[in-house]
């Protein structure tokens, strides 16, 4: 049997060996999910990557199901949803997942994220794992936006408007651009049609590129909370059964916070306009986004000037993708990193700041704390961290993963 | 080399062009670019709303209060200067000032600012107020104060005869 790849495993079982033969994806979850050396030191922000997976499949199946009922267009949007929530066999149930299921998919991955930016997971040899999980970011975004637009309520219309009204703000080719994207001269059938043909692609791109994502991570494995490289065995565990019934134990719990809300406050996150059915002619008193976008939106209204404010909100994110060059210190952890972790949980606490300066008419004193929020917010990326990498005293790295754990049993 | 690689981008550019520019508008979408509205039963002093585009359009009968004041207005007080006299003029190049017909969109985040229902507050300079961030327009639906940069769009329009005009 000339394989390149090392050793076939042996199967007792003559089906699996006659599969594996042919297409290895038992030897590979075997290798890849089974006996996978994973650092033996995880803390709970390591479930969420399965988290968030979770809640992916969650949403595809709830969308699937949901479009089995939808309508898109604009004389029947709201209606057909309305249809799910009343006559739809379990449909209040279907919708309550899917609307709920965003909101903790973007729980799940803020959290993912802020556990990538304290530990360090996003330094060499990770820097392309990063940007990957940056591009699901932005492609989630993209469909939440979309997604939001589909039921056709005011807040949908409205929210979809001044979003999409931004690119108007791009010089030359803004008016067209934007016109374009509209499929006509205002949003319109044609928007919502085409919203909904693409807010059903891309959660398979997004699908594609977590697939890119974990392939990126099973090269040099995971990151821990020591943020030091595995030396041998006696730092790692067998992924399965230690990080499989670690993350199903995260996972449940997780859960019965999703069934909590979905049950008991299915309207708790999202806004009351958004019942009333779009009309182009009334603006609602305060367009906001959903909470996931809150901060973002802050940025865009910090700036007075359209364009400027368009490119803000872009470059928050776009500092996130050279996050791993932005940061020049060598170690990873903050852990080991006295003055960074501070300045990590202050980062924490301006963009909650700012998400509630989103929410907030800009009016006031949420006009100068949204821009303090906002240059705050660049500063961290932009300089805090290039230099504090250079003149930070790290503290001593332990010799190793079992080392440190070992010293902590015997503490 | 150089020119295999050239047919090969216009090539591209053959294939994508129709994936593309099949976003854009519908005829369908492109024949509503143009409506005809009657604007004889609006009294003077009174507004009304149509749909233009998928935008709302204000019409305006303005009484000579209005349009003296708009007139008064001393274009150094004005974010984006204009006067009412160009706001006020048809495609034919007519100049009719008791009419005033705007995009009622806020020129700052796109609201529909408020001022042309009956009882709407018109905001400090009397025209038209925007509830979302406070841009004040005045008689003329130029902006005044606040955030939005530039007055409320007047589209093109035509009157065909004296009570019927064509907008867009």
């Amino acid at each position: 049997m000339a394989s390149s790849h090392g050793t076939p495993p042996v199967f007792n079982n003559k089906v699996i060996a006659w599969i594996d033969h042919r297409l290895p994806v038992f030897s590979y979850l075997e290798k890849e999910y089974h006996t996978f050396p994973t650092p033996r030191n995880f803390n709970y922000f390591w479930n969420f990557g399965a988290i968030a997976t979770v809640m992916l499949v969650l949403m595809i199946a709830t969308g699937v199901v949901l479009a089995t009922n939808y309508t898109p267009h604009v004389l029947m949007a709201f209606d057909s949803v309305e249809r799910i929530d009343r006559d739809v066999p379990q449909g209040w149930l279907i919708r309550d997942l899917h609307m709920n299921g965003a909101s903790f998919f973007f729980i799940a991955v803020y959290i993912h994220i802020f556990r990538g930016m304290y530990y360090g997971s996003y330094k060499a040899p990770r820097e392309l794992l990063w940007i990957l999980g940056v591009i699901i970011f932005l492609l989630m975004m993209a469909t939440a936006f979309m997604g939001y637009v589909l039921p056709w309520g005011q807040m949908s219309f409205w929210g979809a408007t001044v979003i999409t009204n931004l690119f108007s703000a791009i010089p030359v080719v803004g008016e067209s651009i934007t016109t374009w994207l509209w499929g006509g001269f205002a949003i319109d059938n044609p928007t919502l049609n085409r919203f909904y043909a693409l807010h059903y692609l891309l959660p398979f791109i997004i699908v594609a590129v977590v697939a890119l994502h974990v392939i990126a991570l099973h090269v040099h494995g995971s990151n821990n909370p020591l943020g030091i490289d595995p030396k041998g065995p006696q730092d790692t565990v067998p992924f399965h059964p230690y990080y499989t019934m670690k993350d199903g134990f995260g996972v449940v719990v997780f859960l019965i916070i999703y069934a909590g809300f979905t049950f008991f406050a299915p309207d708790y996150m999202g806004h009351p306009d958004n019942y009333i059915p779009a009309n182009p002619l009334v603006t609602p008193e305060h367009i906001v986004p959903e909470w996931y976008f809150l901060p973002f939106y802050a940025i865009l209204r910090a700036i007075p000037d359209k364009l400027g404010g368009v490119l803000a909100m872009f470059g928050a994110i776009a500092v996130l993708f050279v996050l791993p060059w932005l940061d020049t210190s060598r170690v990873r952890s903050a852990t080991f990193r006295p003055i960074y972790k501070w300045f990590m949980l202050v980062l924490v606490v301006d963009v909650v700041v700012l998400g509630f300066c989103g929410a907030n008419p800009p009016a006031g004193f949420w006009i100068p704390l949204s821009q303090l929020a906002t240059v705050y917010y660049f500063f961290h990326f932009l300089i805090l961290l290039p230099i504090l990498g250079k003149i930070e005293r790290p503290l001593p790295l332990p010799p190793s993963i079992a080392d440190a754990v070992l010293k902590k049993k015997a503490a | 080399m150089v020119a295999t690689g050239a047919l090969g981008a216009v090539g591209v550019a053959a294939v994508a062009w129709p994936f593309i520019n099949n976003l854009n508008p519908a005829a369908d979408t492109l024949a509503l670019s143009s409506i005809d509205v009657n604007v004889q039963p609006i009294a003077v002093g009174q507004a009304i709303t149509v749909k233009w585009r998928g935008k709302p359009v204000f019409i305006r009968h303005r009484t000579p209060e209005d349009i003296k004041a708009a007139e008064a207005v001393p274009m150094s007080e004005l974010p984006d200067p204009q006067t009412d006299n160009a706001r006020v003029t048809d495609t034919a190049k007519k100049v009719r000032p008791e009419w005033l017909i705007m995009i009622g969109i806020c020129t700052h985040l796109g609201c529909v600012p408020l001022g042309n229902k009956p009882g709407q507050d018109k905001g400090p300079y009397d025209g038209w107020y925007c509830p979302c961030h406070g841009s004040a327009y005045d008689t003329s639906g130029r902006i005044r104060k606040g955030p939005a940069p530039k007055n409320l769009e007047i589209p093109d329009y035509l009157f065909t005869s004296d009570s019927l005009v064509r907008i867009g």
